[in-house]
């Protein structure tokens, strides 16, 4: 990989004027921004603001009243971006290294479980079923996704929920080395995660 | 390992692994069971009567299992990471159908076996039923699979799918039953296969528009 | 005709007029049809009155198969165009469609107590009659089982599409499995050797039937329009 890190394409996101509605109810008006290579934009806004509406219509589950959701250089939106919301995607039953395993599969990837193990420091509890994870170690392997499949934009809500300042420490930075490598970050957060956001948006006023 | 490999690995270890192999069968071999206790054990009224019940052992069995299999997607965020998968939803859905297939399916053909004989099937016909529900467990997982992704997100919708997927089960109980009285074997088995692709097909299909809908 | 209809203002102004004409001319062609047929029309020289119920059940098995093919049309417009009036459509007519199959269903047990000597035959027609019956009820329960209208109007009408598939493969299938089991025994008169005397009443009834229905149809798009008026003006005025 080069000096320029791994997304050689240089991936932005562009969002222009986008309205969301929930039933009848307007969350998002007209909001337009600009996520350059290594932007870390923050999403502030109170309890049903709409941050977890905003990034579930990033991530393409949600059709935009109005508005587009551009991301540059990318055929195909949906696999250039990792989405980690409030649930965790896990089963009970399969162990955190099934887990690990299941997603390479499921993007497309080489497994490489034991780098992403160590480097959201599960390695202790890699064959244990994910029933028996504290809710911290279930979040960091909800977001062991980022490090299993490299894709340049990152949708993250309330990414450090349930984690403690260690696991904080592993989030950001996990969150510093993809900006470094060009990555994009969209998070939906209470309180800072550490690094200094490139710009902050404020929905639901 | 592709996304389909995977899907369908998971999806056989966890249903292996929660015992959800073994209920269903039971489930099929206890309503069976509860034929002759119904019909009296009269064998010649058995013999003239029993064997296409197996039938409807079989179509409750598969009903029962239906209701967790997009559910617990729905619930615990995975769907949202399918849609995320460069495979797309139709070949994940269809990964699981078959999950389901060979740990639900296939397990209940096979009991299908002592099912028929002991509802007096004659023991030359024993082959050609397995096979029959062998076809119509595809077929009735694959109009299944329609009716547990359009009620993947209502609470308690056990009955509500069995409503939905019941007029769906027609055409493979009817030529099912064909098979388990002998007529007509060879076209029965031809069109119960005609039913398995059919559903295989398009099942697939639908359920995946429908989850896109779910996790909006 | 359709296109200038799909946006509601215009249905609301043109449904304004046109059901109250439409239930006026199946007023006049019931009240046509039905002393015609059940009073005046020749008695069946081998049914003897029985047949007369003929008149009530054939033009409900019509139109329950005719309601279905209405809601699938719907659903399909619904679906590929996102038409809100469509899937309002689909949902208006699926009540007045399974009511249609109840009534044949039942002025067919009615009829086969003389004619057959039982209340209920599984003749192929009445068994795919009973499917079209349980799959209405079973797309009116998913309407009513998920809470978001706009979703439950989108996988009610993947339902629809897929049953208006299923539909004529039972057809097929019964009609198979009727042969098997009850080789051509049963004979029932009205098909396709109807005689002429008796094709004026029916299809005047046949007409009240789809006048009424569209006339229904059309008042329940119209309660439903105004109830999600009602619903999201109060949800506005409760927000402010």
């Amino acid at each position: 990989m080069s000096g320029s890190g791994p997304f050689q394409d240089k991936p932005s996101l562009r969002v222009e004027s986008l309205t969301l509605k929930r039933g009848e109810r307007i969350l998002v008006r007209d909001l337009s921004f600009v996520a350059a290579p290594g932007a870390f934009v923050e999403v502030r806004g109170g309890n049903g603001a709409g941050k977890t509406t905003l990034l579930r219509a990033l991530a393409g589950f949600l059709k935009p009243s109005a508005g587009r959701i551009v991301f540059d250089g990318a055929e195909e939106p949906s696999l250039t971006m990792h989405y980690v919301g409030h649930l965790n995607a896990l089963k009970g039953g399969a162990s955190v290294r099934a887990h690990l395993r299941y997603w390479a599969g499921l993007f497309g990837v080489a497994e490489r479980d034991d780098e992403a193990l160590s480097r959201l420091s599960l390695a202790a509890q890699a064959d244990l079923p994910a029933r028996v994870l504290s809710q911290g170690q279930a979040r960091r392997l909800a977001l062991s996704r980022l490090v299993i499949a490299k894709r340049p934009v990152w949708l993250l809500d309330e990414p450090a929920a349930a984690l403690d300042a260690q696991g904080r420490a592993v989030l950001a930075a996990l969150i510093e080395a993809h900006r470094a490598d060009g990555g994009v970050v969209v998070a939906a957060v209470h309180e800072a995660l550490g690094p200094a956001p490139s710009q902050t948006l404020t929905v639901g006023v | 390992m592709s996304a389909f490999v995977a899907t369908f690995k998971r999806d056989v270890a966890l249903m292996w692994t929660g015992g959800g192999a073994l209920a269903p069968v039971g489930y099929f071999l206890g309503a069976t069971m509860l034929v002759p206790l119904a019909m009296g054990p009269d064998r010649a009224l058995l013999e003239a009567a029993g064997p296409p019940l197996v039938w409807i052992a079989a179509a409750l069995a598969v009903l029962a299992t239906l209701e967790r299999l997009f559910q617990a997607d729905l619930e615990d965020g995975s769907l949202e990471q399918m849609l995320l998968s460069p495979a797309p939803l139709e070949m994940l859905v269809l990964a699981k159908g078959l999950a389901m297939w060979c740990v639900v399916g296939l397990p209940i053909a096979l009991a299908g076996a002592p099912a028929a004989i002991a509802l007096q099937a004659p023991i030359e016909l024993v082959p050609a039923i397995v096979l029959s529900l062998a076809l119509g467990m595809a077929a009735f997982i694959g109009v299944g699979l329609v009716g547990a992704a359009l009620t993947a997100g209502v609470k308690r919708g056990g009955v509500l799918i069995a409503l939905i997927v019941l007029p769906f089960f027609a055409p493979p109980i009817i030529f099912g039953s064909a098979v388990a009285v002998g007529d007509a074997v060879a076209a029965a088995l031809s069109i119960l296969a005609g039913c398995a692709l059919g559903a295989t097909a398009l099942g697939p299909i639908a359920a995946a528009g429908a989850l896109r809908l779910q996790a909006e | 005709m359709l296109t200038y209809l799909s946006n509601p203002q215009r249905f609301m102004a043109f449904s304004a007029w046109a059901a109250p004409l439409f239930f006026a001319a199946a007023v006049i062609a019931l009240g046509v049809g039905l002393p015609w047929s059940l009073v005046f029309s020749p008695a069946d020289y081998q049914q003897g009155e029985t047949v007369r119920i003929m008149y009530v059940h054939v033009p409900a098995a019509w139109w329950s198969m005719g309601v279905f093919a209405f809601m699938a049309a719907a659903s399909f417009v619904g679906l590929v165009w996102r038409h809100a009036l469509a899937d309002v459509a689909a949902r208006a007519a699926a009540p007045i469609g399974a009511t249609l199959a109840g009534l044949c269903l039942i002025t067919g047990s009615l009829w086969g107590a003389p004619t057959w000597g039982t209340w209920w035959e599984w003749d192929g027609r009445m068994t795919s009659m009973l499917v079209l019956f349980v799959t209405y009820l079973g797309y009116i329960a998913l309407w009513s089982a998920i809470e978001d209208e706009e979703k439950a109007a989108r996988l009610a009408a993947i339902l629809c599409l897929v049953g208006a598939i299923n539909l004529p493969i039972v057809h097929f299938s019964v009609e198979w499995w009727s042969t098997l089991h009850q080789p051509a025994s049963i004979v029932r008169s009205g098909g396709s050797a109807i005689h002429p005397s008796m094709l004026g009443p029916l299809l005047t009834m046949a007409a009240g039937y789809l006048f009424l229905f569209g006339a229904l149809v059309m008042m329940n798009m119209r309660a439903a329009i105004f109830r999600r008026r009602v619903e999201s003006a109060r949800a506005r005025g409760g927000e402010a």
